[in-house]
């Protein structure tokens, strides 16, 4: 652990602070929020809802700015979208009209490249699509769109792949398989991984490191390791450590659900609307 | 720029336009069932039309129905077989006024629709007008076009151009206004430019309502047309009903009424043809 904090951190998330403007006043969803994801690691972020998971994530990919404080990729500033950086998305966020070759070969018609075939092949082959790249999105089962979703964002080698609570709308069953498969195309490719979640169950699968969030605004309330070996088995999720963990996580967030009782806004807004 | 994102939001629910549950696919009988299976079905639906038009036929000729009141359907039958050769000049005219009127019409109105609704502002200020030109039956202009432009095809085309062109672009519009934030995302993910996004994620997503604007518009098209044509000027369809009700010539009168009817079905048909290949991805 204090070998790696040593080096450059994959992503650098310097206290990010995201403030939205919207129709009922300004809406501060991150805070100062910091935190590194090192090279190669799995990291997990859960939170309460609207704790501004999914805004760290989309600050993260470039696709929404910072308010102030920064996020660095490879040590450098992200400013905008990054090649390096694949999402997977929430849904599969398939374009309907489009089959899933079509779908699959859309990052590289935007940046007007030729898909690189063989790696696409082996990509479909790795989740189980073979055959399937003539099937429209409609045609297919949420795992197996979902599925198609993961082969489209690594189709572009990124170095970071961000997902953000890509398995919340599956069933159990097909939840633990997609996890087991994300574990695999770990395994095989080490890509850096930032995985946003509403099971802790699911974060404890997947991560070397799990991130627990404050309620809005969203700031880091505490980060756990887990040590467990890979490929992690049903035998290892059953132990102890593993219950315990979870527990103890659980708690982190119910205790966050419990804070809310206090006024979320300054004080002094309540005390002018009673006086 | 940091304060104009929108807040995340993946409902299944899609933000903006109205009306939003087309289908294309389903505007019709044709798409009831996967079409006619067996011979006996085939023999039950011409035994239903032969039933039908037979009773017409028979009413018609039992009750001593005056011809000029209603031609029984043998009579407009032999019309229309006889009479085409003399029609079918008429029904030419009336497909160049309704081809020419409909394409000005359909390319101004998509061109708008797409502008437009880049820019919501602008939308809000234009939106009066636009519901004008659409409820106004653009008929009401053809006296006044004709005087300006004379008895030829140029105030006929205008008029098609007029009434179909609103309609393109209202359900046009609608499509546009479709923005799906994640779709739109997923493509800036990849660096995609504003023009990129129009071409690869809006005009697909707005292609269904598009279609549904062109079908209306070209049926509007063939309504003014013929209305067009019964106002002034000596030729295409709408100038045949004038000129053979005023002769009483009823059976012929009603076989032009049966050649728009057959129009009007096979614009419908293209489009369902076209919305079926291209825009059956949405159900």
């Amino acid at each position: 652990m204090s070998t790696a904090s040593t080096t450059t951190p994959k992503l650098g998330v310097q206290a990010a602070t995201k403030v939205y403007q919207t129709a009922s006043g300004d809406l501060l969803a991150l805070d100062r929020c910091s935190l590194d994801v090192r090279p190669n690691e799995i990291v997990s972020i859960v939170g309460p809802s609207g704790c501004g998971k999914t805004t760290l994530l989309w600050s993260m990919s470039g696709l929404h700015r910072l308010t102030a404080g920064a996020i660095l990729l490879d040590g450098k500033e992200i400013t905008g979208p990054r090649p390096e950086i694949g999402i997977v998305f929430q849904e599969a966020n398939l374009l309907p009209w489009r089959n899933l070759d079509a779908n699959i070969n859309f990052p590289f018609e935007i940046k007007g490249e030729k898909p690189d075939r063989a790696w696409i092949a082996h990509l479909l082959n790795r989740v189980g699509l073979d055959g399937f790249g003539g099937k429209f999105p409609r045609e297919l089962s949420g795992g197996m769109q979902q599925r198609a979703a993961i082969v489209r964002a690594l189709a572009l080698k990124p170095s970071v792949l961000l997902m953000d609570e890509p398995f919340g709308a599956l069933d159990s069953f097909t939840r633990e398989e997609m996890n087991r498969l994300v574990e695999e195309i770990w395994l095989d490719t080490k890509t850096t991984i930032v995985f946003i979640t509403h099971s802790i169950e699911e974060a404890i699968f997947l991560s070397d490191r799990v991130v627990v969030l404050t309620t809005r605004p969203g700031r880091v309330a505490k980060v756990y390791d887990v040590p467990f070996p890979r490929p992690r088995s049903l035998e290892i999720m059953a132990t102890k450590e593993v219950f315990d963990l979870t527990n103890k996580i659980k708690m982190d967030i119910v205790g966050e659900r419990v804070r809310p009782i206090a006024p979320e806004r300054p004080s002094a807004e309540i005390v002018r609307i009673r006086p | 720029m940091s304060g104009g994102d929108a807040i995340p939001e993946f409902s299944k629910a899609k933000s903006g336009g109205d009306g939003q549950d087309v289908s294309l696919t389903n505007l019709s009988a044709f798409a009831s069932g996967p079409g006619i299976k067996s011979g006996a079905e085939v023999a039950a639906i011409l035994a239903v039309a032969v039933i039908i038009i037979g009773g017409i036929e028979l009413a018609l000729r039992i009750f001593h129905v005056p011809q000029y009141i209603m031609p029984p359907p043998s009579s407009i039958a032999y019309a229309l077989f006889d009479e085409f050769p003399l029609i079918a000049p008429h029904l030419g005219y009336t497909l160049v006024e309704l081809v020419s009127g409909f394409a000005i019409g359909a390319i101004v109105g998509l061109v708008m629709a797409a502008v437009i609704t880049q820019f919501p502002f602008a939308e809000k200020i234009v939106a009066p007008y636009i519901l004008i030109l659409v409820t106004t039956p653009m008929l009401a202009l053809v006296p006044l076009l004709i005087l300006r432009f004379g008895f030829g095809y140029t105030p006929r085309i205008i008029a098609v151009a007029l009434a179909a062109g609103p309609m393109v672009m209202i359900n046009a519009a609608t499509g546009f206004r479709r923005v799906d934030s994640a779709k739109i995302a997923l493509a800036r993910s990849y660096g995609a430019s504003t023009l990129q996004i129009f071409w690869k994620i809006r005009a697909p997503m707005a292609l269904p309502m598009i279609l549904v604007g062109l079908m209306i518009g070209a049926i509007f098209g063939l309504l003014t047309a013929v209305g067009a044509e019964m106002v002034g000027g000596g030729f295409g369809l709408g100038n045949r009903l004038t000129s053979y009700s005023s002769m009483i010539q009823m059976p012929q009168f009603f076989a032009v009424v049966l050649i728009l009817s057959t129009l009007g079905i096979l614009i419908y048909v293209l489009f369902f043809l076209i919305g079926k290949k291209w825009a059956s991805w949405e159900t």
